[in-house]
C-alpha cells in the first residue's frame, strides 16, 4: 500500500478529486496549507508599511491506494492538477505499514 | 458632640443644600431638540461601541485582537464614570478660566428641570451625557497608538488619570467657558479636545512606550480590515451625532453639520486613495478608509462653521497630508505609532481647527440677532490667529500633560508588557482568552 500526498493549487481540488474517484481510489483527507517552492510570494502594504510574504496558499491532499492503484493514481493526480505555470506543486508517494478501518476492523487492502 | 463630626456635618449639610435641584423658571426644554439630542448621543456612544472596537481590532494582529477591543469597552466603563463623578462638573460649570466647578460632583443637583446654560433646550443630564461619549471616545482613541504592546492594567489608570489632568482641561478651555474660548477659538465637535488631543497624547505614548517588537522587521499585517471598514461604517454614520448632534439643538445648522462631515469624509477617502493609486499602483481599502476618518476628523471642528464646498476642500486636504503623515513623515521619524493615532486624528484635528479659521462663514453661526463669526475668506484673519492659539496650547497642554499622567501611571503599575508576553500576545497573556481558528 501507499499513500500519496500531493500539494497542489487550491482551486485544483475538485478537479483531482474527480479524476481519483474515476480512477477507483475514493476517499481522501485535505488540509489547507502554505507553501513555497519556485514559486515567489507576494507583497503587502499597509498604510506605507511593507510585507513580503513568501508562503502561498495551497491544498495538501492525501490519499491512501492499493500497490496496484499506485500509478494511475499519481497519473490521474498530475494530469489533475496540472496548469502548466509555477506553483503547480508536487506529489509524494511513500509506503504505507498498515491500515485499519475504525468501525469494523478491517486492515489492510479491505479498509482501503 | 466632636468638634470634626459637626464640622462634617455643616459641611455635608451644605454640600446637600447647594446641590438642591434647579427648579422652572429658567427651563425651555424642547421636545424635538431633546429627541434629537438623545439620538446624537446614542450615535457617538456607538462610535465606540463598537466602532473604535472593530476598526482597531481589525488593525491588530490576531492575538491582540481582544485585548484591542478590551480597551475600548474599558475606557467606557471607566472613562463614564468619573464623567459622572467629577469630570462633567470641573468641565462645564463655573465661570473659572482654568477649570469648572464642583457643584456637579457625582451630578447631585441635576435636576429634571436642570438646563446647562451651554444647551438651553435640552434636559442638562442629557448635555452631560452627550459630552460624556466624546470623553469616552477620545480616551479610547489613544489606545491605538500603543497597540500590541500596553498593559490593560496601564491604560485603565490612564484613562482615568489623563481625563482629568488633559481633557477635562482642555473641555472646559474650549467648550465650557474656559479662556480659549473667550479667546475667541471656534471648535465645533472636537478639533482639539477630541481629535489633536487623542492625537498628540497618542504620539507621546507611542515614545514613551517604545516600538512594537519586530517593528519594522516583521510581518504586523491586519488580522482582518473587513472588521475595521465595517468599524469605519459605524464611525461615519455616527459622526452624524457627533458633529451634528454638536449643534444642541435640531435644525438648520445641525444639517450643515451633516452635510460639511459627510462630504469631507468622502472627499478625504478619494483623495488619500488617489495619492495611494497614483504612488503604489494599488489603492488599498485601508487607505479608503484611513482617508475618511482623515476628512472626518478634520471637519469637525469645522462642520457648523462652513459651508458645502468648503468641506470638500478641506477634506481633500486632510487627505492629503494625513496620507503624508502616515506615510513619509511617520518613516522619516520612525516612531511606532500603531494605528497612526496622530498621523490621522493628530494632524487632521491641527489642520481642521486652523482651516475653520480660514473658511468660517458667519452666516451659518448667526443666532438670535448676533452676528456669526467670520473667517480668513470673509475678510477676518485674527480668526486664523484665534484658531492657531488654540492648536498651541493644545498640543503643549497635552504633551505635557500626557508625559505626567504615563509617568505616573508607570509607577503605578508598569506601562508595557513583558516581551514573553508581547511574544504570546495580549489577548492569552493579559486576558486568558483566544480568538480560536
Amino acid at each position: 500500500m501507499k499513500i500519496i500526498t500531493a500539494v497542489i493549487k487550491p482551486f485544483k481540488l475538485d478537479d483531482v478529486r474527480e479524476a481519483l474517484d474515476r480512477i477507483g481510489a475514493h476517499g481522501m483527507t485535505v488540509t489547507e496549507v502554505k507553501g513555497y517552492g519556485r514559486q515567489k510570494g507576494h507583497t503587502e502594504i499597509y498604510r506605507g508599511a511593507e510585507y513580503v510574504v513568501n508562503f502561498v496558499p495551497k491544498a495538501r491532499l492525501e490519499v491512501a491506494v492499493p500497490d496496484a492503484l499506485a500509478e494511475a493514481a499519481v497519473d490521474a493526480i498530475r494530469t489533475a492538477a496540472r496548469t502548466g505555470t509555477i506553483g503547480d506543486g508536487k506529489i509524494f508517494v511513500t509506503p504505507l505499514e498498515r491500515v485499519v478501518r475504525i468501525r469494523t476492523g478491517e486492515a489492510n487492502d479491505e479498509a482501503l | 458632640m466632636h468638634p470634626l463630626i459637626s464640622r462634617a456635618g455643616l459641611a455635608a449639610a451644605a454640600l446637600i443644600a447647594f446641590s438642591a435641584p434647579a427648579f422652572a423658571g429658567e427651563a425651555n426644554i424642547d421636545a424635538a431638540d431633546t429627541a434629537f439630542m438623545i439620538a446624537a448621543t446614542a450615535l457617538v456612544l456607538l462610535m465606540t461601541l463598537p466602532g473604535l472596537a472593530l476598526f482597531y481590532g481589525g488593525m491588530v494582529r490576531r492575538k491582540n485582537v481582544l485585548a484591542t477591543m478590551a480597551q475600548s469597552v474599558g475606557a467606557t466603563g471607566v472613562v463614564s464614570l468619573l464623567w459622572f463623578a467629577l469630570g462633567y462638573s470641573l468641565a462645564f460649570r463655573g465661570d473659572g478660566a482654568l477649570i469648572g466647578g464642583f457643584d456637579r460632583i457625582a451630578l447631585l443637583g441635576v435636576g429634571v428641570e436642570s438646563v446647562s446654560p451651554f444647551a438651553k433646550t435640552i434636559p442638562e443630564i442629557l448635555f452631560m451625557a452627550y459630552q460624556m461619549t466624546f470623553a469616552v471616545i477620545t480616551c479610547a482613541l489613544v489606545g491605538g497608538a500603543v497597540a500590541d504592546r500596553m498593559k490593560f492594567s496601564a491604560f485603565l489608570v490612564f484613562c482615568a488619570l489623563w481625563l482629568l489632568i488633559v481633557y477635562v482641561p482642555t473641555a472646559h478651555w474650549v467648550w465650557g467657558g474656559g479662556f480659549l474660548a473667550r479667546l475667541g477659538l471656534i471648535d465645533f465637535a472636537g478639533g482639539t479636545v477630541v481629535h489633536l488631543n487623542a492625537g498628540v497624547a497618542g504620539l507621546v505614548a507611542a515614545l514613551m512606550v517604545g516600538a512594537r517588537q519586530g517593528y519594522g522587521r516583521e510581518n504586523l499585517a491586519p488580522f482582518n480590515l473587513a472588521l475595521a471598514v465595517i468599524g469605519v461604517g459605524l464611525l461615519w454614520v455616527g459622526w452624524f451625532g457627533f458633529n451634528g448632534g454638536s449643534a444642541l439643538s435640531v435644525g438648520p445648522r445641525a444639517a450643515f453639520a451633516i452635510v460639511a462631515t459627510h462630504l469631507s469624509a468622502c472627499t478625504g477617502a478619494l483623495t488619500w486613495s488617489a495619492f495611494e493609486w497614483a504612488s503604489r499602483r494599488k489603492p488599498s481599502v485601508l487607505g479608503l478608509i484611513s482617508g475618511a476618518v482623515a476628512g472626518l476628523g478634520a471637519i469637525t471642528p469645522a462642520s457648523g462653521f462652513v459651508l458645502p464646498w468648503e468641506a470638500v476642500v478641506i477634506g481633500a486636504l486632510a487627505g492629503g497630508v494625513c496620507y503624508w503623515a502616515c506615510t513619509a513623515l511617520k518613516q522619516r521619524l520612525g516612531y511606532d505609532d500603531s494605528l497612526d493615532v496622530f498621523g490621522v486624528h493628530g494632524v487632521g484635528g491641527a489642520l481642521g481647527t486652523l482651516l475653520t479659521g480660514v473658511f468660517a462663514t458667519a452666516a451659518l453661526s448667526a443666532a438670535d440677532g448676533q452676528a456669526g463669526v467670520s473667517g480668513l475668506l470673509e475678510g477676518n484673519p485674527s480668526q486664523l490667529l484665534a484658531q492657531a492659539i488654540g492648536v498651541g496650547v493644545t498640543i503643549l497642554w497635552c504633551a505635557v500633560g500626557t508625559w505626567v499622567t504615563l509617568r505616573i501611571v508607570d509607577a503605578l503599575v508598569g506601562l508595557r508588557v513583558s516581551a514573553d508576553q508581547e511574544r504570546e500576545g495580549l489577548d492569552l497573556a493579559l486576558h486568558g482568552e483566544a480568538m480560536g481558528l
